[in-house]
């Protein structure tokens, strides 16, 4: 095995645009690395251009002329995705309703003229893997959502693919099998550690399972970043938005501070803006007595979610402002509060987008 | 009037129809079969007297061949013109469907154009070879108007199934290795096969009981449904007649049925 981290190839993705026979531009010329055993998630609404960049991957889209595609430095731009060597977990599944559960999973190995016997033993160690035995002799028909998600998941990884691509597998689940299974996936990609590209819209997926997060839009990356960078410190309004709850404030910038009509914020540094995009999430803002802050607004509204409880401001800000306080926090609508914010929780955004 | 017996009522007109024109008659000839000289035996006949025997063997694998090779010709053409769009596809799929309005004479007279005496084949060959070649009025031209009339009826099914394949399921096999080749026969055709049952069954009825066509290019090609109109307008055995229908009527039934129950035994052990 190599000496770097991981198993499976390195990737490269070098100027990749695709404009589709009717003129659609469905992706801005790109580039990405992807490292050895790195699970790298694409993140964005749909229509963005992640499955297309996944299908360039996989070799099912060939990108526009001067686009390449490299596994572990060698071009594979012209090489049909049957000779790409790569696992791929299909939002449908795809799985064949004229073979069994075992016969899908060693559908891949059978291909490759690997013995019977061998293959079995494959067949078995993907079926404790991931949790399906007593299902082997199943017909597709005969499994549940999640099952069939395993199904599919077996049958990419059995073939010791290079790079395993997975197409939104969680989407067609309901929520609360989603949140198992998305934990559940995590701990199996860990233990694989194989080079994963995982497309989803879904931020917490992207989130919990991403090394690294490429938030796209309309075509082009936005941001490339660990969870914790496009979280904390996103680059655009599109990204703030997109990831988790934001607070977008427009406002004209003093000395430092925000002038907002409920009073003012330090923003962490002396600059003087004519107007900025300030992005505040939620869980930063604490609710303070009105004199113990320099912000203030009326409650709008409480709703109480369990683990905490998300209120609604007016009169700090022009718009309205979100926060989510401690489950015990007293709150009342109409209640005048303080809302104290730490000028490091103050994002300051590109006011363009 | 209760509910009930309203409901009744209303069954009645069908009740009436279904045995003015179904039961009776099939009960008539059902027994009419049995009224020959051999009796009940009569139906055996279709089996143990020579001539009729080797009618029905020509009849199925007539029905046969032309059952596969239009399985074979529709599905090559039903996928290419449902996978791929190109100028003048509309009016290809128009003229591959319009022989579905032609009676089995016209479709006779459109062989007899192609292969017949004066035919298209006929003066190409002649020029060519310095021979005429005819075989309109045999088996075999039969056998090429019966793949024109049955390709339209397969082709509308199986370019229906195409379009209702999960092009991932296809993707899915290319991704773990699987050629062109390989695709096709483990993806696509399964995929496909009640399709295949469906349109093949109506393709192997209708050929084995067309007429027309028949008709129209000779008298003495041997098919069962040329034997009985022989039978019962020129030689007026009606027992003999009427029991060859019902035997073909049971053996075309039986076939499909066979087909029916393999294919599904063959889903079944597949998956």
């Amino acid at each position: 095995m190599n000496a770097s981290a991981g198993h499976g190839a390195s990737m490269r993705i070098e100027a990749c645009g695709k404009t589709f026979i009717d003129g659609t531009r469905a992706l801005e010329p790109a580039t990405l690395d992807i490292a050895r055993g790195e699970t790298l998630v694409l993140l964005g609404p749909s229509g963005c251009g992640k499955t297309t960049m996944l299908r360039i991957i996989a070799g099912l889209e060939l990108p526009d002329p001067g686009g390449k595609v490299l596994f572990d430095g060698k071009d594979m731009t012209s090489v049909p995705i049957e000779r790409r060597n790569v696992g791929m977990v299909f939002q449908s599944y795809a799985l064949f309703p004229n073979m069994s559960v075992a016969d899908n999973i060693g559908y891949g190995l059978k291909i490759r003229g690997v013995p019977a016997k061998e293959r079995a033993a494959r067949v078995a160690e993907l079926v404790a893997l991931t949790n399906i035995a007593g299902l082997e002799n199943r017909r597709i028909d005969q499994l549940s959502g999640g099952q069939r998600q395993r199904v599919a998941l077996a049958r990419a990884v059995a073939i010791r693919p290079g790079i395993l691509l997975l197409d939104e597998p969680l989407t067609a689940l309901d929520a609360a099998l989603r949140d198992r299974l998305r934990g559940e996936l995590n701990r199996l990609l860990r233990a694989l550690g194989i080079t994963t590209i995982y497309v989803t819209h879904d931020q917490a997926e992207a989130m919990e399972l991403g090394d690294r997060v490429v938030v796209m839009q309309k075509g082009t990356i936005a941001q490339i970043g660990t969870p914790r960078q496009i979280y904390f410190t996103p680059q655009s309004r599109f990204v703030a938005e997109f990831i988790g709850a934001a607070n977008i404030i427009e406002s004209p910038i003093e000395n430092g501070y925000l002038v907002l009509p409920g009073g003012r914020q330090a923003i962490g540094n002396d600059a003087n803006f004519p107007t900025a995009v300030a992005m505040i999430r939620p869980e930063t803002i604490r609710v303070v007595e009105t004199g113990s802050a320099p912000l203030s607004g009326v409650i709008d509204s409480v709703s109480f979610i369990g683990d905490r409880q998300r209120l609604v401001v007016s009169g700090a800000s022009s718009k309205l402002i979100t926060v989510d306080a401690p489950n015990t926090v007293q709150a009342k609508a109409g209640e005048r509060v303080g809302l104290l914010i730490s000028p490091e929780a103050v994002r300051l955004l590109p006011s363009e987008s | 009037m209760s509910h009930r017996s309203f409901v009744w009522l209303c069954l009645l007109p069908l009740a009436v129809v279904t045995a003015a024109f179904f039961l009776l008659p099939m009960a008539r000839l059902v027994v009419t079969g049995a009224e020959g000289p051999q009796g009940v035996a009569g139906y055996l006949a279709i089996l143990t007297e020579p001539r009729y025997r080797a009618t029905l063997i020509n009849t199925v694998a007539l029905a046969a061949a032309t059952t596969i090779v239009t399985l074979i010709v529709a599905t090559i053409a039903g996928m290419f013109l449902q996978r791929h769009r190109f100028p003048g596809r509309a009016v290809l799929i128009a003229m591959l469907t319009f022989p579905l309005a032609f009676p089995g004479v016209v479709i006779g007279f459109l062989i007899i154009l192609l292969a017949g005496r004066q035919g298209l084949i006929g003066d190409v060959s002649n020029r060519m070879l310095g021979e005429k070649l005819v075989f309109a009025y045999s088996i075999y031209g039969l056998f090429l108007g019966y793949l024109y009339f049955s390709i339209p009826r397969v082709i509308l099914t199986i370019m229906a199934a195409v379009q209702k394949l999960d092009v991932g399921l296809e993707e899915a096999a290319r991704s773990l290795g699987a050629s062109p080749w390989a695709v096709q026969r483990d993806v696509v055709l399964p995929a496909l096969a009640p399709a295949f049952v469906a349109s093949g069954a109506i393709a192997f009825a209708t050929a084995m009981g067309a007429f027309g066509t028949a008709f129209t290019l000779a008298t003495n090609i041997d098919v069962l449904p040329m034997l009985i109109y022989t039978e019962f307008t020129l030689a007026a055995n009606f027992s003999t007649s009427a029991a060859l229908s019902v035997g073909l009527g049971i053996i075309t039934w039986f076939i499909l049925a066979l087909a029916r129950s393999f294919s599904g035994s063959a889903v079944a052990a597949a998956g």
